[in-house]
C-alpha cells in the first residue's frame, strides 16, 4: 500500500510525539510542532497516538493514493479536498485508490497533520519516527518530502469502511482559542527584567517574525532589558523556552530547538498552550501572561483527561 | 570557595533545573554529574530524561506519572524538587563517577584549520608554540549540546583563548576543531558555525547507525595530539 507525492509542498515532514531521551547527547527531540493535533489525527483513526504523521505547511502537498485508505486531517484548516471535492478536518475519511488529496487555501492555522489508518511505514531512529532535518536522519530519509516520493502505509481499507458519522468537536482544536493569551511560567531571569520591561512584556503585543520556523519563533516587539547585563553559562533549554536576545527581542524555542542555550530565560510556554502557539505563523500577534507551575500542570492534566474521554467515546462507537 | 546552595527552578511545567552556580568549573560540573548519576541509577516513576550542562542539571518528567506517584504534593514540580533536595543532602558521601580519557588525533594543516594563522598572528605565537599549548592541556567535556554529539570542552589556556568569529561561517565541515573563548569543541556534522577553526579530526563523533550514536559523554577527559607528527 502506498501513496505518491505528486507535489511536495513547502515543508512536509514525518513527525511523531518526539525523540525524548537523547538531549544529553545534543540530539534534540524534534516531533510534531502541534502535538495535540498530531495525537488527534491518530486517535480519530484508532491508531496508537505516537504513530508517525505527516506535518504539512502551506503550500501543502498533493498526494495520490495508490490503494484505498482511511485518513484523518486535523490542525490548520488548509481546505482539504479529494479529487477537488471539499472534505473536512476532524473525522475519518475513506479515500479510494487513484484519488488525489489536495489543499486549496490556507484558511486558519499554519500546520496541518495527516494520519492514515494502520500507520505509515516509517523506520524509527532512536525510538522515534520524527525527522531530524539538522542531522538529516529520521522520518522519511531524514528530509522533507519531494515530488515523486513513494510513501508506504500499513493497511488497505475496504471502500465503504470507516466513513464517519461524526465530527470532532471544535473544542479540541488548537485553533479555537487562538486570540487568547499565551501562558508562561516565569523563568529564572524573569525577575531580572527591569520594572518597565516586565510590564511591557505582560502588556504589549509581540509579532511573530518572518524568519520563524520549526526551530524557533523570532518575535518583534518593544525592546526588553535586564537590570544588569548577564553572562550565563549554557544550560538546558526546552520546547517553549522564551529567551531574551542581546538586542532586546524575544525568541521562543520550538520543536527543533537546540538542546542547550545561553540566553536569559524569561519563561516557558506551558504544555497546554504549545499546540496553540504551534499554529501561529509570521505576522500573528502574541500576548503573554504568567501562571503558576501548579496551574500549568492542572491545565495539562485537564487536556489529558479530555483526550481520554474522547478516546473512550470513540471506542464506544466502535472506532 | 564557600559552597552556595543550589538553586532549583522550573523549566516550564515538565522540567526543573538544579543550578549549582553560574560558572565553568570542574567542581560544579562534577556535582552536576553526581546528581545525574543518582537519578540515572534510581529513576523515579515519570522520569523522562536528564540533561547535564556546565553547572546545572535539568530533569524532564511526565506530570501525570509523577503526580500519580506522589499524592502528598500539590504539584509534580514540588514532588521532583523534593527528590532533588533529598538527593543533594546525600551527595557528600557519593563516590565520584570515573572519567574516561580519550585521545583525539587532529590535523592542524592550514587547509583544514583556516583560522589558526590569524590566531597565532594576533596572539604573537608561532604555530609550534600554539600547538604545544593547545595539546598539552587535558580538557573536560562539560556538556553536549548545539549539535548531535557536539562536546563543549574546557578550558583553553588564556594564551590561546580567542573569541568567536563576528560573522559565523555558513558551512563548517564535520570534524572541525574550534575555539570559542576559553572553550574548545569539535563539529560532529557539517553545520553553520562561528567557532575559530584550528584543525580537523578524522574521528567520527556522530554515528547515527549506532545504538549509542555520539562519541563523547559528559565528564570525559580529552587530549588532542597532532596527527601529522
Amino acid at each position: 500500500m502506498s501513496l505518491t507525492v505528486t507535489k511536495a509542498g513547502v515543508l512536509t515532514t514525518f513527525q511523531d510525539l518526539g525523540r525524548a531521551g537523547f538531549a544529553a547527547q545534543g540530539i534534540n527531540p524534534n516531533g510534531a510542532m502541534d502535538v495535540l493535533s498530531a495525537r488527534l489525527v491518530n486517535i480519530l483513526l484508532g491508531n496508537p497516538e505516537n504513530r508517525a504523521v505527516l506535518e504539512m505547511h502551506f503550500p501543502a502537498p498533493e498526494l495520490k493514493f495508490n490503494q484505498n485508505a482511511l485518513i484523518a486531517i486535523e490542525g490548520a484548516d488548509f481546505s482539504p479536498s479529494l479529487d477537488g471535492a471539499a472534505i473536512s478536518n476532524g473525522r475519518p475519511i475513506p479515500v479510494k485508490s487513484g484519488q488525489i488529496l489536495g489543499f486549496k487555501k490556507k484558511l486558519r492555522g499554519n500546520r496541518c497533520y495527516l494520519a492514515i489508518k494502520g500507520g505509515f511505514k516509517i523506520e524509527k531512529w532512536l525510538e522515534s519516527a520524527s525527522t531530524n532535518l539538522r542531522a538529516g536522519i529520521g522520518g522519511f530519509k531524514g528530509r522533507a518530502l519531494r515530488n515523486g516520493d513513494l510513501i508506504v502505509f500499513g493497511r488497505e481499507c475496504a471502500e465503504e469502511s470507516g466513513a464517519a458519522t461524526f465530527f470532532l468537536s471544535p473544542f479540541f482544536s488548537p485553533l479555537l482559542f487562538q486570540n487568547e493569551k499565551i501562558r508562561i511560567i516565569p523563568g529564572p531571569e524573569f525577575e531580572e527584567l527591569t520594572a518597565l520591561s516586565e510590564s511591557l512584556f505582560l502588556k504589549e503585543e509581540f509579532t511573530v517574525g518572518l524568519e520563524s520556523d520549526r526551530m524557533g519563533y523570532r518575535l518583534s516587539g518593544p525592546g526588553l532589558f535586564l537590570l544588569d547585563e548577564l553572562e550565563l553559562v549554557s544550560a538546558a533549554a526546552a520546547f517553549g523556552t522564551v529567551q531574551l536576545l542581546p538586542d532586546g527581542q524575544l525568541i521562543i524555542l520550538m520543536a527543533d530547538h537546540q538542546t542547550t542555550g545561553g540566553y536569559p530565560r524569561i519563561g516557558n510556554v506551558i504544555s497546554a498552550d504549545l499546540p496553540r502557539l504551534a499554529q501561529f505563523g509570521p505576522k500573528d500577534r502574541i500576548k503573554f501572561e504568567t501562571v503558576s507551575v501548579q496551574e500549568a500542570e492542572n491545565l495539562k492534566i485537564k487536556m489529558e483527561s479530555d483526550l481520554n474521554l474522547l478516546k473512550f467515546g470513540l471506542r464506544e462507537r466502535g472506532f | 570557595m564557600k559552597k552556595s546552595e543550589p538553586r532549583i527552578f522550573p523549566l516550564g511545567d515538565n522540567a526543573l533545573t538544579v543550578s549549582f552556580g553560574n560558572e565553568i568549573s570542574p567542581e560544579l560540573n562534577r556535582e552536576v554529574l553526581d546528581l545525574a548519576d543518582h537519578f540515572a541509577k534510581k529513576p523515579f516513576p515519570g522520569l523522562i530524561e536528564l540533561v547535564p550542562c556546565y553547572s546545572s542539571l535539568t530533569v524532564f518528567y511526565d506530570i501525570g506519572l509523577v503526580r500519580k506517584n506522589s499524592f502528598e504534593f500539590s504539584s509534580a514540580f514540588d514532588a521532583v524538587r523534593k527528590k532533588a533536595e533529598k538527593a543533594l543532602e546525600n551527595m557528600e558521601n557519593k563516590k565520584p563517577t570515573p572519567n574516561r580519557l580519550l585521545e583525539i588525533p587532529v590535523s592542524f594543516d592550514p587547509g583544514v584549520g583556516p583560522d589558526l594563522e590569524d590566531i597565532t598572528r594576533k596572539k604573537n605565537l608561532s604555530t609550534g608554540e600554539f600547538l604545544k599549548i593547545f595539546t598539552s592541556n587535558t580538557y573536560r567535556v562539560y556538556m553536549l549540546g548545539f549539535l548531535p554529539g557536539f562536546a563543549y570542552m574546557g578550558e583553553v589556556d588564556p594564551r590561546i583563548a580567542f573569541p568567536r568569529k563576528k560573522t559565523p561561517r555558513k558551512r563548517v565541515p564535520a570534524g572541525s576543531v574550534g575555539i570559542a573563548g576559553s572553550q574548545t569543541g569539535i563539529y560532529p556534522i557539517e553545520s553553520p558555525g562561528g567557532w575559530q577553526i584550528i584543525g580537523r579530526t578524522e574521528i567520527k563523533l556522530f554515528s547515527p547507525e549506532k545504538e549509542d550514536p555520539t562519541f563523547f559523554q559528559c565528564g570525559d577527559l580529552v587530549k588532542f595530539y597532532d596527527s601529522n607528527r
